[in-house]
C-alpha cells in the first residue's frame, strides 16, 4: 500500500498519501478539514457558481481509502463542511454518497470552527474524542499531549536543484500530530510558516503526501515573509 | 457641411492652418452612421474625428452627451482633453470636455453620469463600467457619436471586442448613433471596418494620403553588442550622444525591466544632466502624470518608455525616435517611428538600436521590410465567448433584460455577427447557474427569470461584484511599491508578486530608475527605502512582450542563406560565421536541432522558426513525447525562432521525435493537462467571471488564485469537460496559443531532412535563448526523480533513513 507506518504516543499509525490517517490497531481513519461544499461558499452573497465536484472528488477518495483500510470507524477531524447548513444543501448525489460510506461503521463528526454545530447526516457529533493515549480535536491545544488535530492544512516546500514542489503534509513531533487538509478545494499553509514553526517542536518532522513515501525534517526555512503563507481556506 | 463654423475657421486662420484634405473629408461625410479613418500619425487624426463635433456643437450647444471618444490609453484621454480644450477655449466655443478613467474620482465619475459633459473621453473598460449602470439610458439618451481612437490597438485584442458589446448596448439606448474610428496604417483595412460598424451595415474606408517614407536605419555603435541580454547597455555613449543632437527623443524599450535598466545606464552616463525621464506602466500614475506634464512643456529632452507611449499622445516635439530592442513586428514599428515628427508631410526619423547580436539580424530584416511597405498581421477569429458573458452579467447589472432582445443586439456587434442562437443561451445559461452538467445550489442562481420571462440578478449584490471584475486585461499579480512609512510612505510603482516574494529583507532593486532597498511586507504593499549604494536586483515585471510575426521570421531564414553578410556590422557577421563553423546555420526547408549539455542539464534546441505560439506547442508535444520516452523533460521556453527544451536525459535520437501522427494524436490528451490550457483556462474564467479579480472585503492574493483556479480546470476536465468555459478555454487555445497548423506545415515542409547536431557546450545560436522569460515548467517523472534525490539526501543527513519503520 502507499502509505508509511510511525509510531505517536505509543500507538503504531499509518500515514495514507492520499491524507488520511489510519490507526489498524483500532481500525479507525481519521480524515481532516474535508471542506465538503466549499463550491457554494461564495452563492449565498451573489458571487460566482464554482463546479459543484468537489465533494464528490472528495468522497472518491475516502471511499478508496475505506476500502483499502477495510476500517470500522471513521472519524471527520473538523471543518467537514465548510459552512454551517451545507450538510442539507449537498447536491443529493453527495449526500446519497456519505449515507453509503456510512452504512456498517461507526462514524464520528468532530466540530470544526467552519462546522460548529450537529450535522443532519448521521454519525456521532462530538467537540473532541479520547481513544486510548490519543486525543483529537480539531485545533492543537497549547501544552496537549498524544494530540491528533487538523485545522492548519499544512504543506511542506522542498527546492530540488532549483525547482521548488510543495506537497501537502502531516506534521509530527512527541506531543503533537497535525493532519494534511484532505478535501479538494483546500488551500494549505507552509510547514514554515510562523505559526506552524511555533507550534511544532524544534525536532518536528513532516510526512509528505503524494506518490513518493518520504518522512523527513520540518522544513522551516525563512519564516518571516507573509508571502509565503496563503491563508486557510 | 464641409466648411467650419465661424468661430473655429478664424481660430485656424489666425495659426493659418487649413484642414488637410482627410479632415475636410470627415466633415463632408459627417453623416455616415459609421466611418474608418486611416491616417499616418502626425497627420491630424483625432481632430480629424472631432471636427464634425465641434462644428455640431457650434450650431447648437444643447446640454447632454453629443460625443464620447473611447482609447486604448487613459493617458491618451487626458492628452486629448488638454489638445482639444485648446481650440475650444480659444474659438469661445461653449463645449464642456470631460474625461473619465479608472484614474478620475469617484465624486467626479457620479456627476458626470447624472449631467455628462458634452464631450466624455473614456477607455473600454470605463464604458463597459458606465454602461452597466442602471441609469446608463439616462447618461446615453441622446449621443450622437462616438469616436474610437486607435482602433487598430484594440482590434488586436479582446479589448475591441469588449468595446463593440459596449457600443452594440449604445446604441439601443441612442439608435442614431453614428460611429467613427481612428486607425493608424494597417495590413488589413476592412477587417477593422467590420469590427467597427454596426452589423450588418456597411463601413466605409477614408484612406489619408499615407506621407512621405520614414528616414530609418540602424544606430552604429563602437561596442559591440553583446553575445545576448536585452540592456543594449554597449549603445549608452551612442544613444546619449543622438539625445544631444536631437530637440527630443522617445526611447523605446519593448519591456519594463529593459527601460529601468537602460533609464539607470542612461543616467549614469549622462554627465550633461540632459533631462531624462521614464515613463511605462509599473510606475505610479502621479509619476507618469508628472513626466508627461514635462514632456507637453518641452522640459525633457528625452523618455525611456515601452507600449505605454505606443499611441496617440501628441508630444509635439518630438525630433526622433529610438527604438532599443528587436521591433518584433513591422506594423508597429511603423506606428512607434510615426511618434517622431508629427508635422504633416515630414518624414519620420528613426533609429534602431539592437540589445544583442540575434537583434541585429532581426532589425536589418525590419529595416527591408519597413523599405518594402510588407506589413504584417494575423486576422482575428469570431469574437470570444468569455466577454459575450462578461457582457451578458453586464447587462444584467444595468437592469432586467429579454433575452431576445439581448441577442439581437449582440449579433449587431460585427466580432459576434456570426454568433449563434445556441451559444448565446449556453453564455445566458452559464451565467444564470453556472452551466454545470450536475445541478446543484440553483436557489443561489445568479441569473434568474422573472415572471415576465425577463432575466435579473437574484442577490443585488452580484452587481458590485460584477462591476469590480469588468476588464478584459490580465493583469499579472501586481503589489504596490511604496517608501517606508518612517519616509512618508510615497507611492513608486508596482512589481509582480512572484519578484517580490523573492526578495529578502535588504535586497535592493530598481523601480522608476532608483535603487531601492526592500524593507518588508506591509498589508500587501512592498515597502522600501531609498539606498543608492548598491547594485540593484532586477525586477523582472513584465511589460508586454511581443512576438516576432511570421513575415519577419521568414526574412531572417532567408537572409541566413547568404554566403556573407556585408549589410550587417562585422561583430554579427562573425557570430552567424562562428555558428556556421561550430554548428549550423537554419534552413527555409530543413529543420535544425542541437543538442548540449549546460546548467547541469540535457538541454535540446529545434529552430523551427514557426512564430512563439507554434514553437510553444512544439514544445508541449516535444516534451510529451519525450516524457513517453522516459527521458525525462523538466521544462521548456519558447520564442519566435526557436524551442529549448532541458531535462535529466539527453537526447541521441530525434526522428521518433518528430512523427507527425504520433505528435498529433498526443494533442488532446496532452493539451488538456498543461500549464499553457490553465493559464489560458484562467484568463478566461477571470473575464467570465468565475473567478474574481477583487473580493470586496476579502484580501486575495495572486498566488491563491493561480492555485484555485488550477483546481478548477482540473475538477472541470474530470467531471464537467464540456463546460462552457472548457469550450471556451480549447477555443481561445487553438486560436491564440496553440496554432498547430504551423506545425503540421514545418513537419511537411521538412519531411525527414532533419539535421541533429550534438555539441558538448552552449552554441552561439541557442545562447539568448536561456534568457528567455516565461519558462513552462514539465511536471512528470523528472519531478519524482528530483523529489527521490533530495529527499534521500535529506533522509540520510538527518539520520531518518537509520530509523526503523
Amino acid at each position: 500500500m502507499n502509505s508509511l507506518d510511525f509510531t505517536f504516543a505509543g500507538a503504531g499509525l499509518v500515514a495514507l498519501f492520499s491524507g488520511g490517517l489510519f490507526w489498524p490497531d483500532q481500525n479507525v481513519l481519521i480524515v481532516s478539514d474535508l471542506h465538503l461544499g466549499k463550491a457554494a461558499r461564495m452563492l449565498p452573497v451573489g458571487g460566482a457558481q464554482l463546479p459543484p465536484y468537489e465533494a464528490r472528488e472528495t468522497l472518491v477518495r475516502l471511499a478508496g481509502d475505506i476500502e483499502s483500510t477495510g476500517a470500522r470507524h471513521v472519524i471527520c477531524l473538523g471543518d467537514s463542511f465548510d459552512a454551517p447548513g451545507l450538510d442539507v444543501e449537498l447536491p443529493e448525489a453527495d449526500r446519497l454518497h456519505i449515507a453509503a460510506l456510512q452504512a456498517g461503521r461507526d462514524w464520528s463528526w468532530i466540530e470544526g470552527n467552519h462546522d460548529p454545530g450537529p450535522v443532519a447526516l448521521g454519525g456521532k457529533h462530538l467537540a473532541e474524542l479520547q481513544i486510548g493515549p490519543l486525543v483529537l480535536r480539531h485545533i492543537a491545544q497549547p501544552g496537549a499531549r498524544g494530540e491528533v488535530s487538523g485545522h492548519y492544512h499544512p504543506k511542506a516546500r522542498i527546492v530540488a536543484r532549483g525547482r521548488s514542489l510543495t506537497r501537502p503534509c502531516f506534521l509530527l513531533d512527541d506531543a503533537r500530530l497535525i493532519l494534511p487538509a484532505y478535501g479538494t478545494f483546500t488551500g494549505g499553509l507552509r510547514s514554515d510558516s510562523a505559526v506552524l514553526c511555533e507550534l511544532m517542536a524544534a525536532d518536528a518532522q513532516a510526512i509528505l503526501t503524494g506518490p513518493m513515501p518520504a518522512r523527513i525534517p520540518m522544513p522551516r526555512g525563512d519564516a518571516t515573509s507573509p508571502l509565503r503563507r496563503t491563508a486557510v481556506r | 457641411m464641409t466648411t467650419l463654423p465661424a468661430p473655429l475657421q478664424t481660430w485656424f486662420d489666425a495659426r493659418g492652418w487649413q484642414m488637410h484634405p482627410h479632415q475636410a473629408e470627415m466633415m463632408a461625410r459627417a453623416a455616415e452612421p459609421s466611418l474608418l479613418l486611416i491616417a499616418p500619425t502626425g497627420g491630424g487624426k483625432t481632430l480629424a474625428g472631432f471636427l464634425p463635433t465641434l462644428a455640431e456643437l457650434a450650431h447648437d450647444p444643447r446640454p447632454g452627451l453629443h460625443t464620447l471618444y473611447v482609447s486604448p490609453l487613459k493617458a491618451l484621454a487626458a492628452d486629448i482633453k488638454r489638445n482639444l480644450r485648446t481650440p475650444v477655449e480659444e474659438a469661445g466655443l461653449a463645449i464642456r470636455i470631460e474625461d473619465r478613467t479608472g484614474d478620475t474620482s469617484a465624486t467626479r465619475k457620479k456627476r458626470q453620469r447624472a449631467d455628462p459633459p458634452h464631450i466624455l473621453l473614456t477607455t473600454p473598460e470605463s464604458l463597459a463600467l458606465l454602461v452597466s449602470y442602471e441609469d446608463a439610458g439616462r447618461t446615453f439618451a441622446g449621443l450622437q457619436r462616438v469616436v474610437v481612437d486607435e482602433i487598430h490597438a484594440l482590434a488586436e485584442s479582446k479589448r475591441g471586442d469588449q468595446l463593440m458589446l459596449a457600443l452594440a448596448r449604445l446604441q439601443s439606448l441612442a439608435p442614431g448613433l453614428r460611429r467613427v474610428g481612428l486607425s493608424a496604417t494597417v495590413d488589413d483595412p476592412a477587417a477593422i471596418a467590420k469590427l467597427l460598424a454596426r452589423n450588418p451595415d456597411p463601413c466605409p474606408i477614408l484612406q489619408a494620403d499615407p506621407g512621405p517614407d520614414p528616414d530609418i536605419r540602424m544606430l552604429r555603435t563602437e561596442a559591440a553588442p553583446p553575445w545576448s541580454g536585452g540592456g543594449a547597455a554597449h549603445a549608452i555613449p551612442a544613444v546619449l550622444e543622438q539625445v544631444r543632437r536631437h530637440k527630443t527623443t522617445l526611447i523605446f524599450h519593448n519591456t519594463r525591466a529593459q527601460a529601468e535598466i537602460f533609464f539607470r545606464n542612461l543616467w549614469l552616463a549622462n554627465e550633461d544632466n540632459l533631462p531624462i525621464g521614464i515613463h511605462h506602466g509599473s510606475l505610479d500614475r502621479v509619476q507618469r502624470e508628472k513626466v508627461e506634464a514635462a514632456m507637453v512643456a518641452g522640459a525633457l529632452r528625452a523618455v525611456v518608455c515601452t507600449g505605454s507611449l505606443d499611441l496617440g499622445i501628441d508630444w509635439g516635439d518630438v525630433d526622433l525616435v529610438i527604438q532599443v530592442g528587436a521591433p518584433k513586428n513591422v506594423k508597429r514599428l511603423v506606428q512607434r517611428i510615426g511618434r517622431a515628427n508629427h508635422r504633416y508631410n515630414a518624414p519620420s526619423k528613426a533609429l534602431l538600436v539592437p540589445a544583442n547580436r540575434f537583434e541585429v539580424v532581426e532589425c536589418l530584416a525590419a529595416l527591408e521590410a519597413v523599405r518594402a511597405h510588407d506589413l504584417d498581421g494575423d486576422p482575428r477569429g469570431p469574437g470570444p465567448r468569455d466577454v459575450l458573458c462578461q457582457h451578458i452579467l453586464i447587462a444584467a447589472c444595468s437592469g432586467p433584460f429579454e433575452a431576445d432582445a439581448l441577442f439581437r443586439e449582440m449579433t449587431t456587434a460585427g466580432a459576434f455577427a456570426d454568433l449563434s442562437r445556441e451559444g448565446f443561451d449556453a453564455c445566458l445559461e452559464y451565467c444564470a447557474t453556472g452551466g454545470y452538467a450536475l445541478r446543484a445550489y440553483d436557489q443561489w442562481q445568479r441569473l434568474v427569470q422573472r415572471p415576465d420571462g425577463r432575466w435579473q440578478l437574484r442577490d443585488p449584490r452580484s452587481a458590485l461584484r460584477i462591476r469590480q471584475n469588468i476588464g478584459t486585461i490580465q493583469d499579472s499579480d501586481l503589489l504596490k511599491v511604496r517608501l517606508h512609512r518612517s519616509r512618508g510612505g510615497k507611492p513608486l510603482g508596482e512589481i509582480e508578486e512572484a519578484f517580490a516574494a523573492s526578495l529578502t529583507p535588504g535586497d535592493t532593486f530598481l523601480i522608476g530608475g532608483e535603487v531601492v532597498r526592500y524593507e518588508g511586507l506591509r498589508e500587501m504593499t512592498v515597502e522600501v527605502t531609498r539606498n543608492a549604494t548598491r547594485k540593484p536586483k532586477i525586477a523582472v515585471f513584465g511589460g508586454s512582450k511581443f512576438s516576432t510575426s511570421t513575415q519577419l521570421s521568414q526574412r531572417i531564414l532567408r537572409m541566413f542563406q547568404q554566403n556573407d553578410w556585408p549589410e550587417l556590422p562585422d561583430h554579427t557577421a562573425d557570430w552567424l560565421h562562428l555558428q556556421r563553423e561550430v554548428s549550423r546555420l537554419p534552413q527555409p526547408d530543413r529543420l535544425l536541432i542541437e543538442s548540449f549539455p549546460h546548467d547541469g542539464r540535457a538541454q535540446l534546441v529545434v529552430y523551427g522558426f514557426s512564430g512563439r505560439n507554434a514553437q510553444q506547442t512544439l514544445g508541449l508535444l516535444l516534451t510529451k513525447r519525450m516524457e513517453e520516452m522516459g527521458l525525462a523533460p523538466m521544462g521548456f521556453v519558447a520564442t519566435d525562432y526557436a524551442t529549448l527544451i532541458w531535462g535529466l536525459d539527453a537526447v541521441t535520437d530525434v526522428a521518433p521525435l518528430f512523427d507527425l501522427g504520433a505528435l498529433e494524436a498526443g494533442l488532446d490528451s496532452w493539451l488538456a493537462g498543461n500549464a499553457v490550457m490553465k493559464r489560458t483556462f484562467r484568463a478566461s474564467a477571470t473575464i467570465a467571471g468565475l473567478i474574481e479579480r477583487n473580493l470586496p472585503g476579502q484580501r486575495k492574493s495572486g498566488r491563491q488564485a493561480t492555485m484555485s483556479s488550477d483546481i478548477l480546470y482540473d475538477t472541470l476536465l474530470k467531471y464537467d469537460p464540456d463546460h462552457l468555459l472548457m469550450q471556451v478555454t480549447r477555443e481561445e487555445a487553438m486560436r491564440g496559443l496553440v496554432d498547430f497548423a504551423r506545425i503540421r506545415e514545418l513537419c511537411q515542409r521538412v519531411g525527414d531532412r532533419i539535421d541533429h547536431v550534438r555539441l558538448d557546450r552552449i552554441t552561439p545560436l541557442a545562447a539568448p535563448l536561456f534568457l528567455e522569460h516565461g519558462r513552462v515548467p514539465v511536471r512528470g517523472s523528472a519531478d519524482e526523480r528530483l523529489l527521490k534525490e533530495e529527499l534521500s539526501q535529506l533522509m540520510r543527513s538527518s539520520g531518518l533513513d537509520q530509523l526503523p519503520e
